[in-house]
């Protein structure tokens, strides 16, 4: 829904535009509203978004290139990042295709328990990540219902890289379920029913007809569930212990870093999120453009 | 291939959306399923296809030349079903489109990438789009989309051609063209057709037979001039082309034989005379409301003096001359056939020197 509206929005900004003078179109208000409207918020913007932001790159580049580079030399700050790579591409697969069995069966079948099923896909939107990660701890550790089981089998989940990446999944569930749903809602069954009419298997029905109708919704969502996967924070340390060098993942690891008054490295690492955040939005807009053209 | 449908019943929750339907399709005939919205058309042409199931398998069958097909999914009925808004492939080409079945069949049976080109080439050449292979659905018109469909579901040669209203989303020209075309083209490759409209006329003029659809039943099935001609029901008669109704009874209280139910006129069927003129038992006046004329007919709105009915007559143009007709003026009416349904019976009546006269049959 909401790629939907980016499409219509700017054409039909070019139409009024170009037909009618604009002042006709725009709201009815007093200019001094719509003035502090806009100031309000530009100012939320510049304090809670783009100030934080330049501080980060400030702060990481306050001693010079050459520090900001040499933080990257250390040997657990190098780990911390391997291991969130490592998360995010574990969780992000296992998240592409959960959310694309999820989004085929709730668009294209008809079943009981329908709704519930996609409230229950929005439930790590309204849990707290610690409270998740508190409840793997309750499920697989020492004293946890599978703890015995799991360490029987010689499985370590708790404080251990299992145990991450169970947490970021939760946590980055919602994200490719959530926007391929609408999108598959609004483009129907119908092309499913004449694949299915001319013969095409499931399988191919659903690479040659249903995938390539929503692949770019599908990057979107790949990518805002990357973003979403690196950036996790409170379940993870709840369910890794925050073991420097082994269970730190690179926003506990800034946490440690900062603690430890080293400031300079603390801010190169977030500074390294905080690009990839750029990027992130810089490809979701991209595909916005590619997909809309 | 013939098709038989038997006892068809379908519910989608507690809505019963096919009662007890049954129909049959000889080999090679253009059938269309007529009715209004919601009466359950898509669905039945959705069971004949293997879109949708009937409730029960074993009480509700469907049948291919006489094979059991009911719980044989879409893809191995062999049909090809024609959707209402096209349901193309949209980020293919048309030619893909096209050679999308013949390229979902397994390797085996699959033809050479030549032979599929050629293929998709003859359809296209069929449906009159040579030189739109490399176009995309968006770029083509609606008329042109649907032959697309049309060559797509053609393509795997099927033995029946399912079509859900295929010119419903056009506007009236270019419907009628393809209509024309669509009724050649059946001839010429004689595949069983059953088409989906709730456009009378186009149900009317392009099929062998007709099926009337209400309420998840049908009323009637037969050919285009029976069921205009002689239908069995209320209901079809005001479903199929125009007629007036008469709710008041026709004819004076004289008239030992006067219909007490509504009665039903064709527009075609009446006639209109001087007032003056002299008139027996079922004639009444009329007051003339408007006068329409294009071609031969013009076509006259009336309102009966005292129930106040409106009601239409279909004149001929010299006739309308003869009369010298003027909105205002007042004549005298008298109907040269009635169809009435007396307790739940179909009676057809001609009326001759005066007297209602049944028509047998
Ligand atoms: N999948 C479904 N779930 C629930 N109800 C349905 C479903 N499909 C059809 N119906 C209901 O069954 C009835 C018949 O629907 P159908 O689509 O066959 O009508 P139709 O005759 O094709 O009408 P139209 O001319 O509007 O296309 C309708 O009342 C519809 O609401
Ligand atoms: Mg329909």
């Amino acid at each position: 829904m909401e790629a939907k509206k980016t499409m219509h929005a700017p054409k039909l900004h070019r139409f009024r535009a170009s037909s009618v003078p604009r002042t006709r179109f725009a709201t009815t208000e007093h200019p001094a509203v719509r003035w502090l409207l806009t100031g309000i918020t530009v100012t939320f913007l510049t304090v809670f978004l783009l100030f934080p932001l330049f501080t980060v790159f400030h702060e990481a580049f306050s001693r010079g290139m050459e520090m900001y580079l040499a933080s990257f030399d250390d040997r657990f700050i190098r780990h911390s990042i391997k291991l969130t790579l490592m998360t995010a591409a574990i969780a992000v697969p296992l998240n592409l295709i959960f959310g694309i069995a999820a989004a085929w069966a709730v668009t294209k079948f008809d079943f009981r328990g329908k709704s519930l099923l996609v409230t229950v896909i929005d439930l790590p939107f309204s849990v707290s990540p610690v409270i998740a990660g508190f409840v793997f701890i309750l499920i697989f550790g020492a004293h946890g219902y599978l703890g015995p089981w799991v360490e029987k089998a010689g499985i370590q989940i708790v404080f251990a890289f299992p145990g991450i990446v169970l947490a970021t999944t939760f946590g980055t569930v919602p994200f490719i379920a959530r926007e391929l749903i609408p999108l598959m809602e609004a483009q129907g069954r119908d092309e499913e029913y004449a694949a299915m009419t001319l013969g095409a298997s499931g399988w191919r029905t659903f690479f040659k007809v249903t995938l390539p109708n929503v692949k770019w919704g599908l990057f979107y969502g790949v990518i805002l569930c990357n973003a979403r996967a690196m950036g996790e924070f409170g379940g993870v340390e709840v369910v890794s212990g925050s073991i420097s060098g082994r269970t730190n993942t690179m926003t506990l690891q800034i946490q440690q870093l900062y603690f430890d008054y080293a400031t300079v490295p603390a801010f190169a690492v977030a500074s390294v999120l905080a690009f990839l955040a750029l990027v992130t939005l810089i490809l979701k807009n991209a595909l916005e453009w590619w997909s809309h053209r | 291939m013939s098709i038989q449908a038997i006892q068809i019943q379908k519910t989608f929750g507690s809505y019963r959306a096919l009662d007890d339907v049954s129909l049959e399709v000889p080999d090679g005939k253009l059938v269309s399923l007529l009715g209004p919205s919601g009466s359950g058309k898509t669905t039945l042409l959705r069971i004949l296809a293997g879109l949708e199931f009937p409730d029960s398998v074993e009480t509700s069958r469907v049948l291919f030349h006489g094979k059991d097909v009911t719980a044989t999914p879409a893809g191995k009925r062999g049909v090809g079903f024609v959707f209402q808004h096209y349901a193309l492939f949209k980020h293919m080409t048309v030619a893909s489109n096209i050679a999308f079945g013949l390229q979902s069949l397994p390797r085996r049976e699959r033809p050479s990438r030549d032979q599929i080109k050629a293929r998709v080439a003859e359809l296209l050449g069929l449906v009159q789009l040579d030189g739109l292979a490399k176009r995309y659905p968006s770029e083509l018109s609606g008329g042109q989309r649907q032959r697309v469909a049309l060559a797509r579901a053609l393509a795997m040669r099927p033995k029946v051609l399912l079509l859900d209203e295929p010119f419903g989303a056009l506007d009236a020209k270019v419907r009628k063209d393809l209509r024309r075309w669509l009724r050649t083209f059946q001839e010429e490759i004689k595949v069983t057709t059953v088409f989906v409209t709730h456009d009378q006329e186009e149900a009317l003029e392009l099929a062998d037979e007709v099926v009337i659809m209400n309420n998840a039943k049908i009323e009637q099935v037969g050919g285009p001039q029976t069921v205009y001609d002689r239908p069995v029901s209320p209901f079809v008669i005001e479903f199929l082309g125009n007629v007036n109704r008469f709710v008041a009874g026709v004819g004076s209280s004289r008239s030992p034989d006067r219909p007490r139910d509504v009665l039903y006129v064709r527009p075609h069927d009446v006639e209109l005379e001087p007032e003056e003129s002299e008139t027996h038992d079922y004639a009444l006046k009329a007051k003339v409301q408007h006068i329409f004329s294009a071609g031969n007919y013009g076509r006259v709105t009336l309102e009966r003096l005292g129930t106040h009915e409106p009601f239409e007559a279909e004149v001929a143009r010299e006739r309308l001359r003869e009369l010298d007709l003027r909105p205002g003026k007042v004549v005298s009416v008298v109907f040269r056939h009635v169809r009435l349904f007396p307790k739940g019976q179909f009676l057809e009546a001609d009326i001759k020197d005066g007297k209602l006269e049944a028509v047998a049959g």
